[in-house]
């Protein structure tokens, strides 16, 4: 029983920096017809922020592990994945919308050079982040159930950024701007929303968000240069799962295909269950080719 | 208003498809001709080394063609080529293995504990299963996803995602089953093949020969396929697939048909691949070679069959001259050349020299705009 609700705790946590991942892809696709295959390299971004930030921290104070330092990593990697995420757009991106298989491989050239330029500066191996002491303890629900903190903690950040997300899309004016575009470009255009901004926007807020799972994944294990590649893969899964665009269905699918990943590995192993998950997409395509949940019709 | 019959929409399209195949002798016959005159000639003035290395890039260069033909005729990005090489490479090196070790089990096997070949590699000892199964196996994979996928009308992004996401499973499948696969490190150390011992620069020439005989071959069972009244059909699917499904045609079973023969020759250039190269790794069929490929059918020409080969011997010769001496800047350069290849010259050095300018391929706008793009942007009228 305590081993089965440790396996969904941990399928939680991994749907959890899925989602994140998955919602930015998600946004650049249902607003721009943008498939972002560099997506992966903005969760790089992120991480490296927070190791950089520790690094720096740990030279002035001396202290190695990042304590409060890790609060702070949390906003910063979102806003340098989100200025990258920006610049990319400006510089590459506007000239493919509505042509996603031309984003497809423009992106993954922009990945590339992002996890070069990576190499260049941090080095090819992987570097650790020192989690904080505060983050390396358990909680105990039952006497045979222990849960680590970190992922307690990642739920809780991803469970904010959903909150923020809402508040973003449906309280604050950009975010009405942005509902607006995604629903119908030409009527929001004429109405006076500048639809550049809003692009700009968010792409830069989906880059930032990979940028938060960056930084939530520097908890979970050791960083390197191409470490989006491994999560970027899952998060197509997800998104082509939910339904390309979908934000509701997005986060059913992240939760499904990450409780599911994890059940199957704790059944068989990693592997068998990646392919399982696979699999299982397929055939559920068979039956909703449009995913989860689809563009309502017209 | 007219009835369309099928025999009128067959003739509409050859008669519409016609120009968009940007015909002309000198690209259709000349030029290759000439490539094909160069190819030959090259083992007489290249050292060995060159020789081993263009024979290589050459598989690659069918690679290529495979994609391109699914690509640039069909309109659909497969992400996941290199699965279909690997399979064919991996047959192959089977084959190669068991001549080797000459009755013995293979020594990654012995190493994971196994004590007899498992049943499936048995009969890959006998060329007669262990060659048509290069080209089967691949074919067998893509048509079996392909049917699902196409019948499910998934089309585009989706296609290329899904496809993606087959090289990332693929490879870490076989890089888990170690006793069976040789895990990472993959299949290598053969001797001989066909009693010739492997590495002889003798051995090495006429898998080189080979090698541009399939490549030949291919060149001219694409074209005669594009010229038919199949191949019209696949550039009418790529410019408007319901134009085609209600014209009575069954885009899926078209689509499942290329897809299939596509990842055949895959596979068959994956065969030629491995004796040549000494190794077949999962590293060369995962998610960056798989990719990679799309960007030297790029370079040299969407839509153009002697494209992809320049392509694919263009990009790779820049790759051994570059990576070896600067692995940094040949990264940086990588991806500058996937974005220029789709913002700066997208109609590759085919259309260049066919002198359609820096212009994008008329068709690349249609399809995009057609499939799918415009379900999510409202507004925009079909």
């Amino acid at each position: 029983m305590e081993v089965w609700a440790l396996q969904l705790f941990n399928g939680l946590s991994l749907s959890s920096i899925l989602l994140l991942t998955a919602l930015g892809l998600a946004l650049s696709f249902g607003l721009m017809n943008v498939i972002n295959l560099a997506h992966g390299e903005f969760i790089m971004v992120g991480a490296y922020t927070t190791y950089a930030l520790q690094q720096v921290a740990s030279h002035y104070t001396g202290d190695p592990q990042a304590g409060v330092t890790f609060l702070i990593a949390i906003p910063a990697s979102f806003i340098t994945a989100a200025a990258a995420g920006y610049l990319v757009e400006n510089t590459v991106i506007r000239f493919l919308y509505r042509r996603p298989l031309d984003t497809l491989l423009a992106t993954w050239g922009v990945g590339l050079f992002l996890q070069q330029l990576a190499r260049s500066i941090f080095g090819a191996p992987n570097v650790q982040v020192v989690a904080p002491a505060w983050l390396s303890s358990t909680v105990s629900i039952t006497s045979g159930l222990l849960l680590p903190m970190k992922r307690i903690f990642i739920i809780g950040l991803v469970l904010a950024c959903l909150g923020g997300l809402y508040w973003y899309m449906y309280r604050s004016n950009e975010g009405r701007r942005m509902r607006g575009v995604m629903q119908n470009r030409e009527m929001a255009a004429s109405l006076g929303v500048s639809t550049r901004r809003v692009d700009s926007f968010t792409f830069a807020l989906g880059s930032g968000l990979a940028g938060v799972a960056g930084c939530a994944l520097t908890l979970i294990g050791p960083i390197g240069p191409s470490l989006g590649t491994f999560y970027i893969v899952d998060a197509f899964i997800v998104v082509i799962l939910g339904g390309l665009g979908q934000i509701p269905g997005t986060i059913m699918a992240a939760l499904i295909i990450g409780i599911l990943n994890t059940l199957f590995e704790f059944g068989t192993t990693a592997v068998v269950g990646k392919v399982l998950v696979f699999a299982m997409v397929i055939l559920f395509l068979q039956w909703k080719p449009a995913g989860l949940m689809r563009a309502r019709g017209r | 208003m007219v009835t369309a019959t099928k025999a009128s929409i067959s003739r509409a399209i050859r008669t519409v498809a016609g120009p968009t195949r940007l015909g002309g002798v000198a690209t259709d016959w000349i030029a290759p001709a000439l490539v094909l005159a160069a190819l030959l000639a090259a083992p007489l003035v290249l050292s060995d080394f060159r020789v081993a290395l263009l024979g290589k890039f050459l598989t690659f260069a069918i690679l290529a063609m495979s994609l391109n033909l699914i690509w640039g005729y069909a309109g659909m990005l497969s992400l996941g080529q290199g699965v279909f090489f690997g399979l064919g490479g991996y047959a192959m090196a089977m084959f190669l293995k068991l001549e080797s070790v000459q009755g013995k089990l293979p020594d990654f096997m012995f190493w994971s504990g196994l004590t007899e070949l498992p049943f499936f590699w048995a009969p890959f000892q006998y060329a007669w299963f262990a060659i048509p199964m290069t080209f089967i196996v691949p074919a067998a994979l893509a048509g079996g996803l392909g049917y699902l996928v196409f019948r499910s009308r998934i089309t585009g992004v989706y296609f290329a995602l899904i496809t993606q996401a087959l090289a990332l499973i693929v490879s870490i499948l076989f890089i888990g089953q170690q006793p069976y696969t040789g895990g990472t490190n993959g299949i290598t150390n053969y001797t001989t093949m066909f009693g010739f011992s492997i590495n002889a620069p003798s051995t090495q020439v006429a898998l080189y020969y080979a090698t541009l005989a399939v490549l030949a071959l291919t060149y001219l069972l694409c074209t005669w396929l594009i010229a038919s009244r199949f191949g019209r059909l696949l550039v009418a699917m790529r410019d408007d697939e319901n134009r085609v499904r209600f014209s009575g045609y069954n885009p899926a079973i078209l689509k499942t048909i290329v897809f299939a023969l596509s990842g055949g020759i895959a596979g068959i250039a994956g065969a030629l691949f491995t004796p040549q190269v000494g190794i077949i790794s999962p590293t060369m069929m995962g998610i960056v070679p798989s990719i990679e490929i799309a960007i030297w059918v790029a370079v040299g020409g969407r839509g153009v069959l002697l494209g992809a080969i320049v392509g694919a011997i263009l990009v790779n010769g820049a790759k051994s001259g570059l990576s070896e001496s600067f692995p940094a800047i040949w990264q940086y350069f990588l991806g500058l050349l996937f974005i220029g290849a789709v913002l700066v010259f997208p109609a590759g050095i085919m259309g260049l020299l066919r002198g359609e300018g820096w212009r994008r391929p008329e068709w690349l706008s249609v399809q995009q705009l057609r499939n799918g793009a415009t379900r999510f942007i409202p507004g925009v009228s079909k």
